[in-house]
């Protein structure tokens, strides 16, 4: 199954607060941590190296300057 | 008896005739570097009866423990040029390692080694017990000549051999040999005197090493500690030792003063830390170490043939150094036998170049990934790594991220050139190209055995036969192939059903748990050829003369 890129999460707004909220009174070295944990038990959920590494170059072309996600 | 201080020994410089003579005398074989891998180079050389002349331009064993852990496969090297029990006699085993983060156990494992096999996945040993064994091996040979401060100063190629300058006490002297294996270590002085360099990376970071000598009640287990209280945002190994003494490798930095590091003003302070106020030990060996992950390009130049560090280093991490090495030495002698006897063209030596490359490049890769756990480069690295360690506590799939060093395993030589392919399916592991499994069989007379036993150095034809003798024609075949210019074993493998019928050149021995019929995923009427380094050559589910005939002189680099 490829990367889903089409919306997807029932409630986006709620997603998004739970994600901030998640974070909420943390150090930035915590932050820094939780994302990392959060990524780990996602990656390990969709268990698909083909999914995952087309989400790993979609985010990094994100970041990059002239970087197009489509 | 007192035991023998291996640290302490010095060996003599003695003068050798070769030194007084008018034209340099010339030797098949020349090893330079009288380490483990030299040493297994030499000892796997003079047991298949070729001479060996083996030069070290130092006079004593290792110093400090060094290399500590030996792998199964490099036990079973040691077997076959019977060291190996000495070894492991000597040798302490662990089975269950443990992984701190800051103040908490994370995960602990056990390796739960499978049983059926002789040796455990690896054993803990001081370098110099090693290197002192190897040595005494050596020395009891009549085939090989080992010279101390005997340092190469000079080599120069030609189309059939080397011509070596070599320093000594006395001055220097001239060799020629047909080959030289450059076992000299990771700042090898021959690859320098060719002009050839390693590549790869260099990590910045400095580990002081110590070995303590103390009673304590630690307990036979291999603890790793992530960031602990007593060496913040630094790793610690503890790794038990013979004699009651215990390695721990702190993780400095890079900033770290290698000079300073190493006094013991600055040294026990974080042993105390480690083992608390009121340890009681004794610090045997200090040293801080650097660590690079890089190869040589090419295994091969020539007749000069590079083997362990001088090839190729590794970050300590996972045991992959002296464990690659010996597999290096034992892939390496049985071929430089065949090609000297004339049974082998010349270019299979560069299928040792090939497949220890390539098993090279799979070490690197393992020992890079660890290197880059344990020290995380950069601030997201140490991000995942933390996290990694903290989801490791409750969460199973977080364990198997988290990497303080991977088991040494033998590398399969899937491409090789040497290697038959598969016209049969076969489940397991055994493809060729893959290093030999052991298992418990008994001989003919009934008595335990194991199987690893039976593939001495020789190639070997294994035929798995069940419950019957394979009939006249296919005993005369067989007889045929055994009697082939190329040394080889036949061996028939029975269930214990029924006796089989041992002759002059058939061996037998009975599989009688089935654990090698298992292995091998070989019903009756399999076979198999395994190299004299005991890796798959060929196997095919029904014994055909020509098709082995044909896989051996592949084996050989002739097809």
């Amino acid at each position: 199954m490829p990367l889903t890129i089409d919306p997807n999460l029932p409630a986006p707004d709620a997603f998004y607060e739970a994600l901030i909220d998640a974070h909420r009174d943390l150090t930035d070295a915590q932050s820094a941590e939780l994302n990392a944990a959060l990524i780990l038990l996602l990656a390990n959920h969709i268990g698909d190296m083909d999914v995952i590494g087309d989400a790993l170059a979609r985010a990094r072309r994100s970041v990059l300057p002239g970087g197009d996600a489509a | 008896m007192t035991p023998i201080d291996y640290q302490a020994l010095e060996f003599a410089y003695q003068k050798h005739p070769d030194q007084s003579c008018p034209t340099p005398a010339s030797h098949r074989v020349v090893v330079v570097g009288a380490g483990p891998v030299g040493l297994t180079t030499a000892l796997d050389l003079a047991q298949r009866g070729v001479r060996v002349v083996v030069l070290d331009d130092d006079y004593r064993l290792s110093t400090g423990s060094r290399a500590i852990c030996f792998a199964k496969r490099t036990l079973e090297v040691w077997d076959r040029l019977g060291v190996g029990q000495r070894m492991v006699d000597k040798g302490v085993s662990w089975n269950v390692g443990k992984v701190f983060f800051r103040d908490q156990e994370v995960w602990r494992f056990d390796l739960l080694p499978e049983p059926g096999h002789r040796r455990p996945a690896f054993i803990n040993l001081q370098q110099y017990y090693v290197e002192g064994f190897l040595h005494e091996a050596a020395c009891a040979h009549p085939l090989i000549d080992l010279r101390w401060k005997s340092k190469v100063a000079g080599v120069a190629q030609r189309p059939d051999g080397v011509d070596l300058t070599v320093e000594t006490p006395d001055g220097a002297y001239g060799l020629r040999a047909e080959w030289l294996v450059a076992c000299d270590g990771a700042r090898s002085p021959i690859r320098k005197l060719l002009g050839q360099e390693s590549h790869g990376r260099v990590f910045k970071d400095r580990f002081l090493i110590a070995d303590v000598r103390m009673s304590a009640n630690f307990p036979a287990e291999r603890w790793f500690w992530f960031d602990p209280p007593f060496h913040p945002n630094q790793s610690v190994l503890l790794h038990m030792q013979p004699d009651n003494v215990w390695r721990i490798d702190f993780q400095l930095g890079w900033n770290a003063d290698p000079i300073e590091a190493v006094k013991p003003a600055n040294v026990l302070p974080r042993i105390r830390a480690l083992l608390g106020a009121d340890a009681q030990f004794e610090l045997e060996w200090v040293s801080v170490y650097t660590f690079a992950c890089e190869r040589m390009d090419g295994f091969r130049h020539g007749r000069i043939v590079f083997a362990g560090d001088a090839a190729h280093r590794v970050s300590p991490f996972g045991a992959r150094g002296a464990n690659s090495g010996v597999q290096d030495a034992e892939n390496l002698a049985w071929k430089l036998q065949a090609v000297l006897d004339g049974a082998a063209p010349d270019t299979l030596i560069d299928s040792y170049a090939a497949e220890r490359e390539q098993a090279a490049d799979e070490n690197l890769l393992n020992s890079t990934r660890s290197t880059d756990f344990i020290t995380p480069k950069s601030a997201v690295s140490r991000s995942f790594r933390n996290a990694v360690l903290n989801l490791a506590r409750d969460h199973p799939f977080a364990r198997g991220l988290v990497n303080s060093g991977r088991l040494s395993l033998p590398t399969t030589y899937a491409d090789s050139p040497l290697n038959t392919p598969d016209a049969d399916a076969f489940a397991g592991r055994l493809a060729p190209g893959a290093a030999a499994l052991d298992a418990p069989v008994r001989d003919a007379a009934g008595r335990d055995a194991w199987w690893l036993s039976y593939l001495d150095g020789r190639f070997v034809l294994a035929l798995f036969c069940g419950g019957r003798a394979p009939d006249g024609a296919t005993l005369a075949a067989l007889r045929q192939l055994a009697r082939g210019a190329t040394p080889l074993r036949v061996v028939l493998v029975g269930d214990g059903s029924a006796p089989l019928d041992a002759s002059p050149d058939i061996d037998v021995v009975h599989d009688h748990q089935g654990s090698l019929a298992r292995r091998y995923d070989a019903p009756p009427g399999t076979c198999y050829l395994l190299r004299p380094d005991q890796h798959v050559a060929a196997r095919r589910r029904a014994f055909d003369a020509a098709t082995m005939a044909g896989a051996l002189a592949r084996a050989l680099g002739r097809a």
